[in-house]
């Protein structure tokens, strides 16, 4: 038994999550729910363990192709993404077990049965040891997802969304399987481990690193390749938006580091093109998120903010290791890493919590809600555990990652390489935009009053929902709270990813003190909390005294669009937004167009993805034109096409001749 | 145990007391000298400088009304508020007197707690479910985004000073201020002066916002906190009062002299602070409060004015 035995039981597990469904009617959803969690530990089990014990597992039989056998592999690179995919394919799988019965939904075995794919597929692409293992495990992945965000396919915007989700994997998968060719073309092995000592500056070399950053930028929905990622996220189930903002879209990153960590000398161009990929998805995806007026989709921006800032610590890494800077190598590796952990676990808890808020109100319009503190405590409390990490907000994971980012981008500053100033810069409007969102999204949806019927109705989730947030609120303090025992993995970890730097035993600047910091928090705020509360027994309750209004109504609260608005109007030329109101002339003095008493108005802001309407969408048309004057070539008739056989034979001739 | 030796323990223990001492005393007296020094602009006599400490005693002996509408987290917003300060204020050097808890990146940890107090602020406001308060909440989340990156630039001027094996640690950073003086005085200037936007704006001061209005659309911090009363204020107050003298702190570290004396970097310290009141007070005597839509143009000008900063003295 070894680490790669260990995955392997929890591909097993996770693949037949779904079958006690289908051998007993009822038994599917706590089947899913422990096949889930059982791979889930295993996963977990196996990362760690691979981390200091890397293990290879072939297939027992003969080759199944010529001189391919299929093989698992885990090891330090790949530990980080098996233990975040265990976690929360686990937490999602109790989640789904209340939150998708099959009393409400019809479909569920289904969702159950690509639910337990997409978690095998994702294992499979994290501990895959060769490059066709792991293009077929990625294509089972993509397409359970394809089926997945399909799951309310009567809805036209989830079969809109699962469209476009379709095209661009597949897309990714087109530069995929060139840059698969190319690597074996380069390394005469599948694999993964050959890649060192390929010279990296000869034409096929770096063609394939363009493919593989155009494939895996896709999946990981770095900006521009993210167009899929909101309406997806929005439309699939919550359970497997957590699973896919939290995991899947870092199947896309596990390739970046996979292929950079092979790479003997990687370029000073490689390692610079992510970051500033890094610094412009998170600055992006904040500012879009921002605009966002439905809850799954301003997570779903957020997850591309938080790519960038993975990206931001990954690239740093790679600039390190190519102008020799220890510093930049282990805390932008470190912090990269972590930051995959730590986005997977804060960004399912949202997910999950969206997810409990649509189920509770049936809308997930942030303007529509309000109030739900009252209604949903835990709910509300472990959505704003979640809102405080994404933030990066001590005592939380997110802070300790973007941490060591930070100190990486003042280390490569004060070490001469200039352009990590951008990138510092792009962290920092990051964290305020982010506060500002998630000020937003938190305050408005459970605090105040509720918006509407819907929200005051609400009530709590159910108890494995609630387990399910718990548990992953818990991984986000103890990850906020424990960086020192985190630090081994971390820098095993970091040297996996950097081979060649003598990171492995540098420690992490001020680990402990970071844990103290957060420490302190907790007891000064708990110390602080107790007086208050000792003190204010007993006190008066009234409405809210609103500098005195008599008749205050839930109408006249803040709403998202308003809260956000002083910095969506500095952001306009980034956000685009689509206004509707009605004709203003009605209330000038046209004297053809006046009314006496003006009729009912309404106004409404719809965001956009820029990315998608104005840049690509004109592109595709355009291309979509070209091939309708392609048209004319092709008339449908036979003597035609014979003519064409024979002027091309002709050709041919004439050009053998000469 | 060389550091239990009484002949080094002894200053250090003082230099701790001495630097609690003004971060945990001196900040209601800061705004009673404002409170002050407006008073004799106006023509007037003013409160009593102590004023500020009676008024936080008292509240916190009142008793209060809770609004019906909120929850647990409109309590949490005055906790967090005066715990962060606290704690930030653990992190930042007087002058020459050195902050009780230095370690490699505690810059960030200040930046981010102070960021920790601006978010449950801004959530408490919003759990009242008041038009007013929603209103100052997002304006605090909108100029914070704009007056962070200020800040960090000022930081990122100081990082380059520093020698390469050198920890990145706030005291050694602005330790470097003489040196960065020296080496180009232009760029420390713009530092300094957009760092003083960040203390008017992040202290909700005019030109941003005028502390002593009430009951009107244009303020910030004071509508945010409307709803708030008796101990809840009392803490709020106090907590304000820190976040000021925290931020005073980082400032005058650009300008003190470091004596290499408890006494005589005490008093510089000190001294310093109350100047730095006075002059809040000028600036708030002699200014009018910016409109709304003209406080983003002018943190955006601040954020540039330190980017020039870091750029004069990294081709000093």
């Amino acid at each position: 038994m070894d680490a790669a035995t260990c995955i392997a039981i929890a591909i097993a597990c996770a693949a037949l999550s779904s079958v006690p469904g289908g051998l007993r009617r009822g038994a599917g959803a706590v089947g899913s729910a422990i096949g889930l969690g059982v791979a889930g530990g295993a996963a977990v089990v196996a990362g760690c363990w691979g981390l200091w014990a890397p293990a290879t597992l072939g297939a027992p039989s003969a080759a199944l192709l010529d001189g391919w056998h299929g093989s698992l592999a885990v090891d330090g690179v790949s530990a980080v993404f098996l233990v975040a995919c265990g976690i929360v394919a686990a937490a999602a799988g109790l989640f789904g077990a209340g939150y998708w019965r099959d009393t409400d939904q019809p479909a569920a075995p289904w969702t159950r049965l690509f639910l337990g794919l997409l978690v095998a597929g994702m294992l499979a692409v994290f501990s895959a040891g060769d490059v066709l293992t792991f293009l077929i495990a990625w294509e089972v992945m993509a397409l359970a997802g394809f089926a997945l965000v399909a799951t309310q396919h009567r809805r036209s915007e989830a079969r809109a969304a699962a469209w476009l989700y379709l095209i661009c994997t597949r897309v990714a998968t087109l530069a995929l399987i060139p840059a698969a060719v190319l690597f074996v073309h380069l390394t005469g092995s599948l694999a993964w481990s050959s890649l060192s000592g390929v010279s990296i500056g000869n034409p096929a070399a770096m063609a394939m690193l363009i493919l593989f950053l155009i494939g895996f930028g896709i999946k990981a929905g770095i900006v521009p390749g993210h167009i899929w990622l909101p309406p997806a996220h929005a439309a699939a189930p919550s359970h497997v938006s957590a699973l896919m903002s939290g995991v899947l879209i870092k199947t896309g990153i596990y390739g970046i580091c996979r292929v950079s960590a092979g790479l003997d000398a990687p370029p000073v161009w490689w390692g610079g093109t992510l970051l500033t990929l890094g610094a412009v998805s998170s600055v992006l995806g904040v500012t879009w998120a921002l605009g966002s007026h439905d809850l799954k989709r301003l997570l779903a921006y957020h997850s591309i903010e938080n790519i960038g800032i993975i990206l931001l610590g990954l690239g740093l890494a790679l600039v390190g290791r190519s102008i020799g800077n220890e510093a930049m190598v282990i805390l932008g590796c470190a912090g990269g890493l972590l930051h995959v952990l730590n986005h997977a676990l804060f960004k399912s808890l949202l997910f999950l919590g969206a997810g409990a808020v649509d189920h509770a109100c049936g809308t997930r319009q942030l303007d529509r809600l309000g109030g739900l503190a009252r209604r949903m405590p835990v709910t509300a409390a472990c959505f704003l555990v979640g809102a405080a990490a994404i933030c990066a907000l001590p005592p939380f994971n997110g802070f300790v990652s973007e941490f060591l980012v930070y100190q990486g981008l003042f280390a490569a500053v004060r070490g001469g390489w200039g352009w990590a100033l951008g990138g510092l810069i792009a962290l920092v409007l990051t964290g305020g935009l982010a506060l500002a969102c998630f000020a937003k999204a938190a305050g408005v949806v459970f605090l105040g009053e509720p918006r509407s019927p819907a929200a005051a109705g609400a009530h709590e989730a159910g108890l494995p929902e609630r387990s399910a947030m718990i548990l992953l609120a818990g991984c986000c303090l103890a990850i906020g709270l424990g960086l020192p025992l985190l630090q081994p993995m971390l820098t095993q970890a970091a040297a996996a990813c950097a081979p060649g730097a003598a990171v492995a035993l540098a420690p992490l600047p001020a680990a402990w003190w970071v844990s103290l910091a957060a420490a302190a928090i907790i007891a000064g705020g708990w110390a602080l909390w107790r007086w208050q509360a000792r003190r204010l027994v007993g006190s008066g309750s009234a409405g809210t005294w609103d500098c005195g209004y008599a008749a205050p109504t839930p109408r006249m609260q803040y709403t998202a669009s308003s809260f956000a608005a002083p910095l969506t109007d500095q952001l306009h030329a980034v956000l685009l937004p689509e206004r509707h109101h009605p004709d203003l002339r009605q209330y000038d003095g046209n004297a053809d167009a006046v009314r006496l008493f003006p009729s009912q108005a309404a106004f409404a802001n719809h965001p956009r993805d820029p990315m998608l309407e104005r840049i690509l969408h004109p592109i595709a048309q355009a291309g979509a034109w070209l091939c309708v004057l392609l048209r004319i070539a092709h008339p449908g008739q036979l003597h035609v096409y014979l003519l064409y056989l024979a002027l091309a034979l002709i050709a041919l001739l004439l050009w053998s001749l000469a | 145990m060389t550091w239990l030796d009484p002949d080094i323990l002894a200053p250090l223990v003082l230099r701790i007391l001495a630097h609690l001492a003004v971060l945990l005393l001196l900040p209601p007296l800061l705004i009673g000298l404002i409170a002050k020094v407006k008073a004799f602009f106006a023509g007037r006599n003013g409160p009593p400088l102590l004023q500020p400490y009676y008024d936080i005693v008292k509240l916190l002996r009142k008793g209060t009304i809770i609004s019906r509408t909120t929850t647990w987290v409109f309590r949490l917003g005055p906790v967090l508020g005066l715990v962060t300060a606290v704690l930030a204020g653990l992190l930042v050097p007087l002058g020459g007197i050195s902050a009780p808890i230095a370690f490699a990146g505690d810059l960030l940890l200040v930046a981010y707690l102070l960021a920790l107090g601006r978010f449950a602020t801004i959530l408490s406001a919003l759990d009242t479910g008041s038009a007013f308060e929603g209103m100052g909440a997002s304006r605090e989340a909108t100029y914070a985004c704009l007056a962070e990156p200020a800040l960090f630039f000022g930081f990122v001027a100081l990082a380059m000073l520093l020698p390469q094996d050198a920890e990145l640690r706030l005291g050694d950073l602005l330790g470097m201020a003489p040196v960065g003086w020296a080496a180009a005085a232009g760029g420390m200037a713009l530092i300094t002066a957009a760092w003083l936007v960040v203390l008017l704006v992040e202290n909700c001061r005019i030109p941003f916002d005028d502390p002593n209005t009430h009951l009107e659309l244009t303020m910030i911090h004071e509508v945010m906190v409307l709803d708030h009363s008796g101990p809840l204020l009392g803490i709020i107050l106090y907590g304000a009062a820190v976040k000021f003298t925290v931020i005073g702190m980082l400032l005058l570290g650009l300008l003190l002299p470091r004596t290499g004396h408890l006494a005589l970097d005490l008093a510089w310290g000190v001294g310093s602070l109350l100047g730095l009141a006075v002059l809040v007070g000028v600036i708030e005597s002699s200014m009018a409060r910016l409109r709304l839509l003209r406080v983003p143009t002018l943190l955006v000008s601040a954020a540039l004015l330190a980017g020039f900063g870091v750029i004069l003295l990294a081709v000093r």
